[in-house]
């Protein structure tokens, strides 16, 4: 017997940890690009703000999209419901409410991992200890992971975890690929900017699959392949169809005889296979990507729906 | 250590005799804390905190940012009664909460009691926890106060009497069980052949007592327990009892009334039936259908559900009808009305300011008397009168003179004391004790209870709101050790 809302707690604590850890890679990786590119070339910072979509709230205070702003607001703002310290703060109270089906230590991790992090957040942070920050937090949301892959059972609990971390992380990589792919992807084949490859690489790193890449697609890092591979790669843990077979086994075994969930997930496999992902031009990808979160954005409704009795 | 000086001078202590000589039942418990030298105890002591500390670390981390420390500290010293003297006491609160629950039933049913003139129809119509919802309604086994906790008290000649009941949702009894559980980790020496009575049966009795309140006939009933939420000061007591008891631990929004008056709770595999409802929600609170609107902590339609016999829910609403500090006045009598026995317990002497001249002896008396509000609880609102200032006195006698149905006055009893770590070594500090007690198809008292113990020197007030700490409490088996 699992509460609704017990379910709902660890589905949606799954999600915000998951938002937190992608967050800062993000962050981490756009300052290396930022890095190695002329300055002319560079996108800057504005993308960010248009990944974790609050445009219109940074917008509002009407502040120049510069590191120190986009960062500030991506990391501390209280106001940003996205930022890193308000998604820890959620991903914490989620889990407080339903810590008695966890491992203690996961309470524990997760406790000292906001506590620590706040602090770190409320102090001043160096751009060089941002990143040694950032670091740590995503091993930490690592150990996590790991902590309760192994000593968790992998109970419906486990289950809606599992389930909450692969839709957000799904749903993050089509974010990172609309608003990256967008100013990356050239109309016509030929036209290749001559930074393309590194740009590409910061994408497939913020995603920390630059080496999978490599050692599974065997070619140079060309947008048409990353973004199969990105999206289509059955092995690879970040891509988007890893996430959805995982999400179908997970909702598979749950219980009930709704398969609303269940058949989203699949109409989104299906919308993978059958779209040729290399032959999309930039406004092409933007649209397919477009399409991917509304379908990710009814299996959530979905779920809640089936499980958490929450109104369709 | 040295323990030759220690002596608590004007009062009754419960662990040293007069002469400075240990109690037959605390003589080995003294022996073995004499035995101990300066590091050895610093050991123990160290120890304790720990696993205070490890045995507490749920509650300390659920609450670490938000202003609230674990509820009361723990000190080292149990308090010691004998097998003997407490099987006496014991007898005395079954008789106690038998007869309280015959009253409730009684009050919400026929009231012989009022019509039979041993308790005043006035006070009934002022009584501020009488639920007019439940008027007709008789709970299974006639039972309306499944879990009572009563404070007892020790005066200076050595009788213990009650001093309160506390009928709605008493608390205290996770650290009853924590107590113990740290004590027997620091102290295992003493509990071998000891004769030192368990207390570790309480959740499965606690359990046994629900699940035999279940409308339902069905070996495993659905047993929850209902909590306000996380933010409650007690909110670790209630994850720890209904782990304790394999419980679902629920709140308000968890459960559902059905339009036939059944109650659900929702899961992930839709609606499961529930058939009992361990409550630590407060009356007002438990179903805005019934009570206050603006509840967000109930569930709507539960009193139906319970009116309807489809859930039992314990205790009871309206159960807090006895536990005011005026029924408290009556109980003597009310167990002679009800079970023709004398009271085994005594009742600390108490004046109704309901009655003219007892409240003029009280408002005469106010510097030597403790005046307590009808329904506060917590030690809140009281007056102590040889503690109390010119000013405060006047305040009290205007607030009699006001609402006299709303206060009682006492004789300041001078409390049992327990020797207790303080700063420099051991000294008395004035003690309480909270013995819970079941009762379904069985009467079960707790052996022992939570001992509380005022840590300031010369308080009164063991309130863990105010200052207070806790103790283990040993019933101790003489014939064995």
């Amino acid at each position: 017997m699992m509460l609704a809302r017990l379910a709902e707690n660890l589905f949606w604590h799954g999600r915000y940890l998951e938002r937190a850890e992608d967050l800062a890679r993000l962050i981490n990786v756009t300052a290396h690009l930022n890095l190695d590119l002329p300055s002319g070339l560079s996108a800057g910072w504005q993308p960010l703000i248009r990944i974790t979509g609050n445009a219109a709230r940074f917008e509002e205070n009407n502040e120049e999209p510069n590191e120190r702003n986009v960062v500030r607001f991506l990391l501390f703002d209280d106001s940003n419901p996205s930022s890193l310290k308000v998604t820890l703060e959620h991903a914490r109270e989620n889990l407080r409410s339903a810590r008695d089906l966890v491992p203690r230590e996961v309470w524990e991790q997760m406790n000292a991992l906001y506590l620590k992090s706040t602090e770190q957040l409320n102090s001043k942070l160096s751009k060089r200890r941002r990143q040694d920050f950032l670091e740590e937090l995503i091993l930490e949301c690592q150990q996590m992971a790991g902590t309760l892959q192994g000593t968790m059972s992998h109970d419906h609990a486990y289950d809606f975890m599992l389930i909450g971390r692969h839709l957000e992380r799904a749903d993050m990589i089509t974010r990172i690929l609309e608003v990256r792919g967008y100013d990356l992807l050239p109309d016509t084949a030929e036209d290749l900017g001559p930074f393309e490859s590194i740009q590409w690489m910061s994408v497939l790193k913020s995603l920390t699959g630059y080496q999978m890449y490599r050692r599974h697609v065997r070619s140079r890092v060309s947008g048409r392949d990353v973004l199969r591979f990105l999206l289509r790669d059955g092995q690879f843990p970040r891509s988007v169809m890893y996430c959805l077979l995982v999400l179908e086994d997970l909702i598979g075994g749950l219980p009930g005889e709704d398969d609303r969930s269940l058949r989203s997930v699949t109409h989104l496999q299906r919308l993978l296979n059958d779209t040729q992902a290399k032959s999309l031009n930039g406004r092409e990808l933007v649209s397919f990507m477009d399409q991917l979160q509304i379908e990710l954005a009814q299996t959530d409704l979905a779920i809640r729906h089936t499980w958490f009795g929450s109104e369709a | 250590m040295n323990l030759e000086n220690y002596e608590s001078k004007e009062f009754f202590d419960e662990l040293i005799g007069k002469g400075g000589r240990p109690r037959v039942a605390s003589r080995a418990v003294w022996k073995y804390l004499k035995s101990l030298d300066e590091n050895e105890l610093g050991e123990r002591r160290s120890a304790c905190d720990l696993a205070a500390l490890v045995a507490g670390i749920t509650f300390r981390v659920y609450f670490e940012d938000t202003g609230v420390d674990r509820a009361m500290p723990f000190d080292l010293i149990p308090r010691v009664i004998a097998l003997k003297e407490w099987e006496t006491i014991e007898a005395g609160l079954k008789q106690r909460v038998k007869a309280l629950n015959c009253f409730i039933e009684d009050l919400y049913n026929d009231q012989d009691i009022v019509r039979d003139g041993v308790f005043p129809a006035e006070l009934l119509e002022n009584s501020e926890n009488f639920q007019e919802q439940c008027r007709g309604i008789s709970p299974p086994l006639g039972i309306w106060a499944h879990i009572c906790g009563s404070d007892l008290v020790r005066d200076g000649d050595g009788t213990v009497y009650v001093l309160e009941d506390n009928l709605r949702i008493p608390s205290g009894v996770s650290y009853m069980l924590e107590n113990r559980q740290v004590m027997k980790r620091v102290f295992p020496e003493l509990f071998e052949d000891s004769g030192i009575q368990p207390v570790d049966d309480y959740p499965s009795q606690l359990y046994d007592t629900l699940a035999s309140l279940s409308p339902s006939p069905s070996d495993y009933p659905s047993v929850v327990v209902l909590t306000p939420g996380m933010y409650n000061s007690a909110y670790f007591e209630h994850a720890y009892l209904a782990q304790q008891m394999g419980a679902s631990l629920v709140e308000g929004r968890d459960l559902v009334v059905d339009n036939s008056d059944r109650v659900f709770m929702r899961t992930i595999s839709g609606l499961e039936p529930v058939d009992v409802i361990y409550r630590r929600v407060d009356d007002d609170f438990i179903d805005p259908e019934a009570f206050r609107e603006d509840s967000m902590l109930g569930v709507p339609g539960l009193m139906r559900a319970w009116r309807s016999g489809n859930v039992a829910l314990a205790n009871a609403p309206g159960a807090g009808v006895a536990d005011d500090k005026v029924v408290y006045a009556y109980v003597p009598e009310i167990i002679r009305y009800y079970l023709n026995e004398s009271p085994k317990l005594d009742n600390v002497p108490t004046w109704k300011c309901q009655n003219p001249d007892e409240m003029a002896y009280v408002i005469d008396h106010l510097d030597e008397l403790v005046i307590k509000p009808a329904n506060e609880s917590g030690g809140y609102g009281m007056l102590i009168g040889p503690r109390s200032t010119k000013k405060e006195r006047d305040k009290f006698a205007r607030l009699i003179r006001k609402d006299p149905r709303n206060y009682i006055g006492q004789p300041t009893l001078s409390l049992s004391t327990c020797p207790t770590f303080v700063q420099n070594g051991v000294a008395p500090r004035h003690i309480d004790l909270r013995p819970f007690v079941l009762s379904g198809l069985q009467t079960y008292v707790t052996n022992g209870g939570l001992t509380r113990v005022a840590l300031k020197a010369g308080s009164l007030v063991v309130n863990s709101s105010q200052g207070g700490g806790s103790k283990d409490t040993w019933i101790v088996d003489t014939e064995v050790s």
